[in-house]
């Protein structure tokens, strides 16, 4: 069983999170993950995460919607069986609104949904490992992983002076639902300040 | 003193008490830890008794057939149609509330947006099963669905309304469920990492999917509300206003009408609310979340119910005027006989209707009745019998005088099957409403955190002192 060794400290007010997260990363290290109860705003770009594409994923799901609608209703209106509706046009778009509207959010939202548990490995039944119970009630959890760089002392050490107020050890059964989140974070470099300002 | 004010004096606090984060969860996940209360077993056993008489009055109609109501020549839609309306109607405000105001920035969403969103299911559920049931030959249903088939292939008609009906409630009740469960998942870990009993650790632990609360899982949970909520805001405005076409596209004096759907959807908006206040100030009181659901959100919602209420009062008005202006000999005797005339075998509906939707909501012009929770009560039972009346009024008193007098109908009233269907599917929709209370966080317990610091009662005071002092501290506090 290959194990990993994170060091987690924990936060009582995204007040102190924010220049903890920046000056951690500014000693030169990356953070494994911050766990927090409630969407904080301005988190992601503290760590460095890059914006999410999921709403794009959702643009090419609802147009994906749109063209199946309309292709399948017109071949079917003017190619599979024409039906004669009171000498109406067999091709009547206005009549085809409703339908490809309804299909194109139809499309959109299930496929969103369904990528965004898929990348965030959400799905019922799936065991994760979770660093403190109290990161879904009211603690912030920042984890960092223990690396031949940064041992755990000194992890410890750098997670107690920027101020957490428990700072334990944990070691974890590597795999895929640690996540890789820390892997898209740029390092903190100096010309980015303006993003962790509050 | 500075004259500068960072935080709006007029608004009250969101979240009532000073609050931390754990308060706030202990508030409301404790009711599910705790065992049912007497009141609960009492009214969820009054829900499933009524849900099994409206499953035998189903019984009744799918053995023996559409007979078993009264529906007659000419009266093809009456109770059935009606109800279908009506409980469409109602499941708007859910989507509207986490959908619209979130768009617009609403911050008291937050408080009313999770059981408004699970009535909305419950709702639209409900709704499903007239149009479902009115076929008839139920287990033909499935031929609504455009799938291939052996009898030509034969397609469904794609531009008859009734069919749009198809994909609009389907697509709703679809789209709002899953934003509904999206928005769940954080909770229910909430839940999952409380629990000290084995089997709610292990339950809530599927039910929430593994939930962590990684800062990049609610990156994504962010942009996917979103954009849920962007496509969930048009989607609200098409169904009512698709149904509003099952009447507005035929050429029935009294339905023939281009105002429909606009007035389709304000009155949904209005019972929508209605039903919310109904359920919200028995939930409060009895969940003891008044910190949380406070007299504040229900005057906004009183508002958006005087607000609404008039919007459809001015339809009423225009359709008659219509009618008069128009100078249609049908149009005329549809609304001014058969609906204006209370002398008229049904005027007793349209005036019922007038009195609920129209003239009673005006007292929220009152600031001091619009926080008067006894008076929110009643007037959201009333907007909602109101309602019920406007769909009753544009089905039945449009149909029951054909243009030919011979075909006329004798007056239609329900047969007790009739009557019980629709209790039944109160029946269905108070047991999964109670049993959502009972099982699942009724307020967005993540939303309540996260606008804890913006819109509390702590955050509003400690702004007020804040704001006394001199511009240059402020912005030194403000700013570090």
């Amino acid at each position: 069983m290959d194990v990993r060794k994170f060091v987690v400290g924990l936060f009582d007010d995204e007040k102190v999170l924010f220049p903890a997260v920046k000056k951690v990363r500014k000693s030169g290290f990356k953070i494994h993950d911050v766990y927090t109860p409630f969407p904080v705003h301005g988190l992601d770009q503290a760590m460095g995460l890059r914006e999410t594409s999921l709403h794009t994923a959702g643009f090419i799901y609802g147009i994906t919607g749109t063209t199946i609608a309309l292709s399948f209703m017109s071949w079917v209106f003017t190619s599979s069986w024409p039906l004669n509706i009171g000498g109406k046009p067999h091709l009547p778009l206005p009549a085809f609104i409703p339908v490809t509207f309804e299909f194109t959010v139809l499309c959109a939202a299930v496929g969103m949904v369904l990528t965004f548990c898929y990348l965030c490995q959400l799905a019922p039944f799936v065991k994760k490992h979770h660093f403190h119970p109290r990161a879904t009630d009211d603690k912030f959890v920042m984890v960092i992983e223990c690396t031949s760089a940064l041992t755990e002392a000194d992890a410890t050490a750098l997670l107690n002076q920027v101020g957490a107020h428990e700072v334990h050890t944990q070691v974890a059964e590597a795999g895929w639902w640690l996540g890789t989140y820390d892997k898209q974070q740029r390092l903190y470099d100096e010309s980015d300040i303006v993003v962790a300002a509050h | 003193m500075s004259v500068l004010k960072y935080e709006s004096a007029v608004r009250a606090p969101l979240v009532d008490g000073h609050k931390t984060y754990h308060q706030v969860t202990e508030d409301i996940i404790r009711p599910i830890e705790a065992a049912p209360s007497r009141l609960w077993k009492i009214g969820f056993g009054i829900s499933v008794a009524l849900l099994l008489f409206g499953v035998y009055s189903v019984y009744r109609e799918v053995t023996y057939g559409i007979g078993q109501w009264n529906l007659n020549k000419t009266i093809g839609w009456g109770w059935d149609i009606t109800n279908f309306v009506w409980w469409v109607g109602i499941g708007h405000a859910g989507t509207l509330i986490s959908a619209i105001l979130l768009l617009f920035r609403q911050g008291w969403r937050t408080g009313v947006n999770r059981a408004a969103e699970a009535m909305t299911i419950f709702a639209v559920m409900c709704a499903g099963q007239f149009p479902i049931f009115h076929m008839g030959r139920v287990w033909m249903a499935f031929f609504v669905l455009p799938y291939p088939n052996s009898r030509g292939p034969l397609w469904v008609n794609f531009s008859s309304p009734l069919l749009w009906d198809v994909f609009a409630i389907s697509t709703y009740f679809t789209v709002s469920l899953l934003f509904w469960y999206a928005g769940l998942l954080p909770d229910l870990a909430t839940v999952r990492d409380r629990a000290i009993v084995k089997w709610r650790k292990r339950l809530y632990g599927v039910l929430s999917f593994g939930w962590t609360g990684s800062t990049k899982h609610w990156q994504r949970h962010e942009s996917l509300s979103l954009v849920l909520a962007g496509l969930s805001t048009p989607l609200v405005l098409s169904v009512h206003t698709i149904v509003s076409f099952d009447f507005a596209t035929s050429v029935i004096p009294g339905w023939h009408t281009t105002i429909f759907p606009p007035y389709f959807v304000a009155g949904a908006i209005f019972s929508g609310f209605a039903m919310v206040q109904t359920l919200m100030i028995i939930v409060r009181k009895v969940l003891n979340l008044q910190d949380y659901i406070t007299l504040e959100h229900i005057e906004v919602m009183n508002k958006v119910i005087v607000l609404t209420g008039s919007i459809v009062g001015v339809a009423y008005l225009t359709e008659l005027f219509m009618a008069w202006y128009s100078q249609n000999p049908y149009e005329g005797y549809a609304f001014f006989y058969s609906r204006a005339n209370l002398l008229s075998p049904y005027g007793w509906s349209y005036w019922g209707m007038m009195a609920c939707n129209v003239i009673s909501p005006q007292i929220f012009w009152f600031k001091k009745l619009r926080r008067n929770i006894t008076v929110t009560f009643f007037m959201s039972v009333i907007v909602n019998v109101g309602m019920w009346f406007e769909r009753f009024v544009i089905i039945v008193t449009s149909l029951y005088r054909d243009y030919v007098p011979s075909s006329w109908s004798a007056y239609y009233s329900p047969t007790i099957w009739e009557i019980g269907f629709y209790l039944g599917t109160f029946g269905l929709f108070f047991t999964c409403f109670f049993l959502f209370a009972k099982w699942f966080p009724v307020i967005a317990v993540a939303e309540i955190k996260h606008i804890l610091k913006k819109s509390g009662e702590s955050w509003k005071q400690e702004q007020g002192v804040l704001e006394d002092k001199k511009v240059d501290e402020f912005e030194e506090v403000m700013h570090h």
